[in-house]
């Protein structure tokens, strides 16, 4: 089979191949073949040719991308996305799969919303897979059926946005998705503290007149939450952490072998609380842009493996609801069409952090931490998910040229350095080519 | 790779709004303070004849609301008020269709109060005729900045070298940083003072050469100038403090005034909240300039609204 021209085969050829889960970065060619990868093998030694051919040479293939954290606003908010725009985005980004969070309208507490997202109705681009919301309405009172929730399709269980503080919920919540083996993700916030507090607290936040909160806010909801996971023997993810006191948390849960994983956003290690700037309503997000130490402690957790995973938070608003006065203005960013050229832009060329470590992070971890069988790996037989892309090209970001139906973006105007070329879904083109 | 952009091209003429003394240059602040000397409340030029100045209230206001009105009447400006409890803002209008329908309605300038910090810069950004910021949240209240530098320049040759000590709520206090920035242009030695949850370290980041110091007496001694601020009740969600032991340790009493310079001046941007942060002995007293600062914010006021319209001289 492997050298007979086949349907629904496509050659990746010349490329550099940068996958991590086998250890391997090396020109080769790759084969993809009814959706699954058929074989890596050295440069031309594929005899027979394919249906079709792509030429990637002076590029990278890598696993395809996987976004664990994305807000996709359908059901509910198709003013600010719908899940095919959301996922066009997420092709132009070099996402293959997207984990698309609950806090929709009505909130995705049920496995007939769950499925509803994944019918092929809404025009997804790339694998979306639901995270359900922990409890009803994500009110943080009476958890949500988690095994019905997991049999339609649901990759994880988090109330998002708001975050679970009553400990016996959580504890709740880490037992029952202990015994399916599902990921409880927290937006760790304690918003008891936060309230009313449109960014961090520091010298920007003075000189504007605005009210911070502190990465404490955040770190005590970890611990809170490591020793309830401990309990339960679960597995907590944290997301998008923002301090420099939360990466010490997860450090100490490590040492007492609390499984913790978390994930962290292109905006918190490209840019710190200065950003806002003039009361820029586009660098408001929650967790908000923490201090300058905050952001080292972050860069250096990439470089050293203490974070898992580069997630965007993806979180469209419409401009109307993004031009109002800061502390009125709705937290969230974009992000799935410049992740990977912050990552490569921030920690590659200006932190040394090898590509490689980039795409463990955009695609191997993901798949691991979320357990997608068969994705964040090219070994034969794994899905045909596979992110192309050019880790040289400089180019600029436009947000009006954006895919996703908004613009609340922080880097409008950016030049960065690294770009996607080809995103490849189940061994269709879904971007580039 | 600058994240600030501006929201609308900037039209060729530049618009003339006050939305904060942060970015004025120190010149355009001694051109106003000089306008604020030549215009006479008593007999005014009707400069502003055939303007209307819609003035635009989100938030409670006596002082500011009725100075900006009085002066803009002097002037010969017809005014309209606008309050949040008396409009569409109460529908849910949002800030930059108020402004843009006040525009409309034939406003040649904007005086706004909005209890957000920033909104006057929001404002302005979709706005093509000026607005005077009349205090946004915590940010600034550039007028009030105005008004106490004349009224100390009428009793002081020049700011420059001058001990000012601003005390009391910093941290909430817009006119604590509009104070600060404007002094600091003029090589005033400004020092904040306050508990540290009112005042803290990070005060002193706005402008260069602020001092800090959390001990009232340390602030007053050898003081030329002690400006009180308002604890602002209103503001202090989630913060624990003990009105007792704040007004022990912070209140401006005569025998803590005597620390001061003999001839020191004392000033309040009110309202005053007398038995809090200052003794009706010290607001009543000789060195109070608590009701000339009121007086003050007539001819600044004209001056600011003149220079807006382009009709100074």
């Amino acid at each position: 089979m492997k050298n007979r021209k086949a349907p629904n085969s496509l050659l990746i050829r010349g490329g550099r191949i940068l996958d991590p889960s086998q250890r391997l970065e090396a020109e080769r060619d790759l084969l993809l073949h009814n959706g699954r990868v058929a074989q890596i093998t050295e440069r031309g030694k594929i005899r027979g040719g394919a249906d079709d051919t792509f030429d990637a040479r002076g590029l990278i293939v890598a696993p395809g991308f996987i976004d664990l954290h994305v807000h996709l606003r359908e059901p509910g908010q198709a003013r600010k996305e719908t899940i095919a725009s959301g996922t066009a985005a997420a092709a132009a980004g070099g996402f293959t799969s997207v984990c698309a969070m609950p806090n929709t309208s009505p909130v995705n507490d049920s496995p007939e919303i769950t499925a509803w997202m994944q019918q092929p109705e809404r025009g997804a681009l790339v694998n979306v897979f639901p995270v359900a919301a922990a409890t009803l309405g994500s009110l943080g009172e009476q958890l949500t059926d988690f095994k019905a929730l997991q049999r339609a399709g649901a990759v994880g269980v988090t109330d998002d946005g708001k975050p679970i503080l009553h400990d016996k919920v959580m504890l709740e919540a880490l037992r029952a998705a202990s015994a399916l083996h599902l990921p409880v993700i927290q937006h760790a916030e304690d918003t008891r503290q936060t309230a009313g507090r449109p960014m961090h607290s520091g010298a920007t936040s003075f000189r504007l007149g605005l009210r911070g909160s502190t990465g404490a806010s955040e770190a005590e909801i970890v611990d809170r939450d490591v020793s309830l996971a401990a309990q339960a023997r679960a597995h907590l993810h944290v997301a998008h952490i923002s301090s420099a006191a939360t990466l010490k948390a997860i450090r100490r849960a490590r040492q007492q072998r609390v499984r913790v994983t978390c994930e962290v956003t292109p905006h918190h290690f490209s840019l710190t609380d200065e950003a806002v700037g003039q009361y820029d309503t586009n660098c408001k997000m929650n967790p908000p842009l923490r201090s300058a130490a905050d952001r080292e402690a972050i860069l250096a957790a990439l470089a050293d493996g203490s974070i898992d995973a580069i997630a965007t938070d993806h979180a469209p608003h419409a401009v109307y609801e993004k031009s109002v006065e800061f502390d009125r203005a709705p937290f969230g960013v974009t992000g799935l069409e410049t992740a990977l050229a912050l990552a490569i832009t921030r920690l590659h060329l200006e932190r040394h952090i090898p590509l490689s470590r980039i795409v463990h992070l955009l695609s191997c971890n993901p798949a691991r931490l979320f357990a997608l069988e068969g994705r964040g790996t090219l070994v034969a037989g794994a899905r045909a998910d596979v992110t192309i892309f050019d880790p040289k090209k400089k180019w600029r970001f436009d947000a009006a040229q954006s895919l996703s139906k908004s613009r609340n973006t922080p880097f409008d105007g950016w030049l960065l350095t690294g770009k996607v070329v080809a995103t490849i879904v189940a061994g269709e083109f879904r971007f580039g080519a | 790779m600058s994240p600030v952009r501006s929201h609308t091209a900037r039209p060729s003429k530049p618009i003339r709004s006050l939305l904060d003394i942060e970015s004025q240059p120190r010149e355009a602040i001694a051109a106003l303070l000089k306008l604020a000397r030549r215009m006479n409340p008593v007999r005014p030029r009707p400069l502003l004849r055939g303007k209307t100045v819609a003035l635009l209230f989100y938030e409670a206001s006596t002082r500011t609301r009725v100075s900006f009105e009085l002066a803009a009447k002097k002037l010969g400006a017809t005014t309209t008020l606008v309050t949040g409890s008396a409009s569409s803002i109460e529908k849910g209008e949002s800030l930059i269709d108020t402004v843009c329908t006040l525009r409309a309605a034939g406003a040649d300038a904007i005086v706004m109060r909005h209890p957000s910090s920033g909104a006057a810069l929001l404002a302005a950004r979709h706005l093509s005729i000026p607005l005077i910021n009349a205090g946004d949240g915590m940010h600034e209240h550039p007028s009030q900045a105005l008004l106490d530098a004349f009224t100390i320049l009428l009793h002081r040759k020049k700011l420059e070298g001058l001990r000012i000590s601003i005390i009391g709520d910093i941290l909430h206090s817009r006119v604590a940083r509009s104070n600060a920035y404007l002094l600091r242009k003029f090589g005033a030695h400004v020092t904040f003072c306050g508990p540290p949850e009112l005042a803290p370290d990070v005060s002193t980041t706005i402008a260069p050469g602020l001092r800090l110091t959390h001990q009232v007496d340390e602030a007053l001694r050898g003081a030329d100038v002690v400006m009180m601020l308002r604890v602002q009740q209103e503001r202090l969600e989630g913060l624990d403090l003990d009105v007792a032991q704040y007004t022990a340790s912070y209140q401006l009493t005569p025998g803590r005034l005597a620390l001061a310079r003999r001839d020191a001046l004392v000033m309040h941007p009110g309202p005053i909240i007398r038995g809090m942060e200052i003794t009706s002995a010290v607001a009543d007293g000789p060195q109070s300039l608590v009701l000339q600062q009121v007086s003050s914010g007539i001819p600044v006021r004209m001056a600011i609204l003149a220079w807006a319209l382009g009709a100074a001289r």
